[in-house]
């Protein structure tokens, strides 16, 4: 290494340095871009494989599983039958495949809304994750409640619930594996009150209105909770089960 | 504008002078570059572009080699075509390696224009499409290059793809290579894509393109897609099954529902126990579907096969609630099983409400009230009933009394 003195030099050092650190990122924001088109080429030609050869791929075992690795790692769904002729006399895969997506849209949207969607909410996403062919834009609600009764014999685990004309929400939680109303008492609890309100819920855990209030009438209805509408701004739910601790407390 | 590289302006041996004009802007593709107002030399080999007055003085200016160049036209005029075509288009095959360092390391064009302020020069126009069809690198012994001897033979036969030299060195060196695999890489994918048979053949390395991509995009981006569905999508996807079990494969259905139980057991004992050991039947149809690809099964097959589970010996079983919802529970959660580790819990807080158990155990308030009635019922909890609610304690009668 050459010595060099002085300010300048040191200067200098420093201004090459910086030059090198804005090549680097420069270079590696170039190469993102490229990333992301080849993203883009492969998510599109994936797409219009998984439309048009499906059963070709079915065919060979092998092939298969390597079509379902590269979908995965791009993020595309290899179930994209249309909605042939034979699918409205109930044959062929196109309502076990939206039956798949339907499920799935509620497993990863119940972290949000408690397994509790509206049917419109639902079809969007369902759309969305799709792909963005024209045949995917297609279809409609009653599509999807005709897959949904496919799975009536699930018993009452997956169900529409009608709510007023045309509309539906789609409830993908039985009550038995529903935590909402433990996460209502661990909330009560750790604010060491014994009550919460509706507002407290959509406040603090971020649930909707409807989360929050199905919750609570829940628990009213099984006895866990008692109602107080004395308090000036909104009704309060008091658990008589923690009023001992709350005392003693 | 890539393809330009910087050089001392002097000719190479075998090299000749042909024509010059001044006044000369280059534009990068569409764009405007800080080229203006210089002076453009052309020879047999190459167009030289420098300040007015730097070629002569032999400084250091912008060179192209004309093997660069597969086509040449003339930009139509202006507005109302008057004043005649000021700008020359020439369209630019892709960069070779061992390129000296130029102005741009890349660019998105493949063409580049030269605008001439005073109108094209119809002679130099002549000129530079000559240049170009005669090909003189081409007739020419190898000794063009005074850099070394390996651009040197990449010059004289520019049409060939050469391979990688391994004397690219610098910042320069690294970007072009870098450039060089995305090439390739998109050329692949391209050439994969094109029918399916070509896919079939390449799968192999378009399954680790995939993945190669996905990666990198992760580490700057977080995730491939914003939309929660499709990253939970990607990740059902890829618990993927090898070989799933098609009805096609057994002789009768029975058969084929003790095939697909054991399947479906092998591939749920791990889902299960993360997430606590019970999962409605739903969301397992919706898994078992999409680690199995395209070889969808019915609701029907999964019930039927669910209930084989036990047959099997399977470590788990299918159980219907009595709301009438079907789930598939670990064994591990059978009534024996619940009602000791329930009566421990008794033992550890002195009572339970369902509510407090729901609370410790982190499950619903109902499946806690059932699993306190179910120790109850097996002998091992009492229950005490109430204004303040349902309470269970231990069973000291169970204990106490022998």
């Amino acid at each position: 290494m050459r010595r060099r003195a002085g300010v300048g030099a040191i200067q200098k050092q420093r201004l090459e340095q910086e030059k090198y650190r804005e090549k680097g990122s420069e270079i590696q924001e170039n190469q993102f871009q490229q990333m992301s088109k080849q993203l883009e080429v492969f998510r599109d030609n994936l797409e219009d494989f998984a439309t048009k050869h499906k059963n070709e791929i079915k065919k060979n075992a092998q092939f298969r599983r390597q079509f379902q690795e590269m979908c995965a790692a791009i993020g595309v769904d290899p179930l994209a039958s249309g909605k042939g002729f034979w699918s409205v006399l109930g044959i062929g895969d196109f309502y076990y495949e939206l039956g798949v997506q339907i499920v799935e849209v509620c497993l990863a949207t119940n972290y949000k809304n408690g397994g509790l969607i509206t049917l419109e909410e639902l079809r969007t996403r369902l759309i969305a994750a799709r792909g963005k062919a024209k045949t995917h834009q297609d279809i409609t609600n009653e599509d999807l409640l005709a897959a949904i009764k496919k799975l009536k014999i699930f018993g009452n685990g997956f169900t529409i619930v009608p709510v007023g004309k045309g509309k539906w929400l789609v409830q993908s939680v039985p009550g038995e594996l529903n935590l909402d109303q433990t996460l209502v008492l661990q909330k009560a609890n750790s604010l060491g009150t014994a009550w919460v309100s509706a507002g407290i819920l959509t406040g603090d855990l971020r649930w909707n209105e409807t989360r929050a209030q199905n919750a609570l009438d829940h628990m009213v209805k099984e006895g866990l909770a008692w109602v107080d509408s004395q308090d000036s701004k909104e009704t309060l739910y008091w658990f008589p089960s923690m009023f001992a601790e709350c005392v003693s407390a | 504008m890539d393809r330009f590289e910087y050089i001392e302006a002097r000719l190479f041996e075998g090299e000749d002078y042909l024509k010059r004009d001044k006044n000369v802007k280059i534009y990068d593709g569409d764009d405007k570059t800080q080229y203006t107002e210089g002076e453009v030399v052309l020879t047999t080999h190459r167009i030289l572009w420098g300040k007015p007055g730097d070629i002569p003085k032999g400084l250091v200016c912008l060179s192209l080699y004309l093997y660069y160049v597969f086509c040449i036209e003339e930009e139509s005029g202006g507005v109302f075509g008057l004043g005649g075509p000021k700008r020359i288009i020439l369209h630019l095959g892709p960069t070779l390696p061992g390129k000296r360092p130029g102005p741009a390391v890349v660019s998105p064009y493949h063409f580049i224009k030269f605008s001439f302020k005073d109108g094209i020069d119809q002679t130099f126009y002549k000129a530079l499409n000559d240049a170009v069809t005669a090909k003189a690198w081409e007739r020419l012994t190898p000794v063009l290059s005074p850099v070394n001897s390996a651009s040197a033979h990449s010059l004289s036969k520019p049409s060939v793809q050469p391979v990688n030299s391994k004397i690219r060195s610098g910042i320069v060196g690294i970007e072009r290579s870098i450039e060089e695999q995305h090439r390739q890489t998109g050329e692949s994918i391209t050439v994969a894509f094109k029918d399916l048979r070509k896919l079939m053949e390449k799968a192999k390395d378009m399954v680790a393109i995939s993945k190669n991509i996905s990666t990198k995009i992760r580490e700057k981006q977080g995730d491939i897609s914003e939309d929660d569905t499709v990253r939970f999508k990607a990740y059902l996807m890829s618990l993927g099954i090898d070989d799933p079990v098609t009805r096609d494969a057994f002789r009768s259905d029975s058969d084929y529902y003790l095939g697909l139980a054991q399947q479906v057991s092998d591939m749920m004992v791990a889902v299960l126990m993360e997430c606590g050991g019970i999962m409605s039947l739903a969301d397992v149809w919706c898994r078992v579907n999409r680690a199995r690809g395209l070889e969808l099964i019915s609701p029907e097959d999964l019930m039927n096969a669910c209930k084989l589970l036990q047959t099997i010996g399977a470590p788990m079983s299918l159980r219907k609630f009595p709301s009438g919802a079907c789930v598939l529970q670990l064994s591990s959660h059978r009534d024996e099983e619940v009602a000791k580790s329930t009566s421990e819990l008794l033992e550890e807080n002195g009572h339970l409400t369902p509510e407090k158990l729901s609370q410790i155990a982190n499950v619903s308030v109902l499946l806690a009230r059932e699993r306190l009635y179910t120790t109850e019922r097996l002998g091992m909890a009492c229950r005490d009933e109430s204004i303040e609610g349902l309470a269970f304690y231990p069973n000291l009668f169970l204990r106490e009394a022998s």
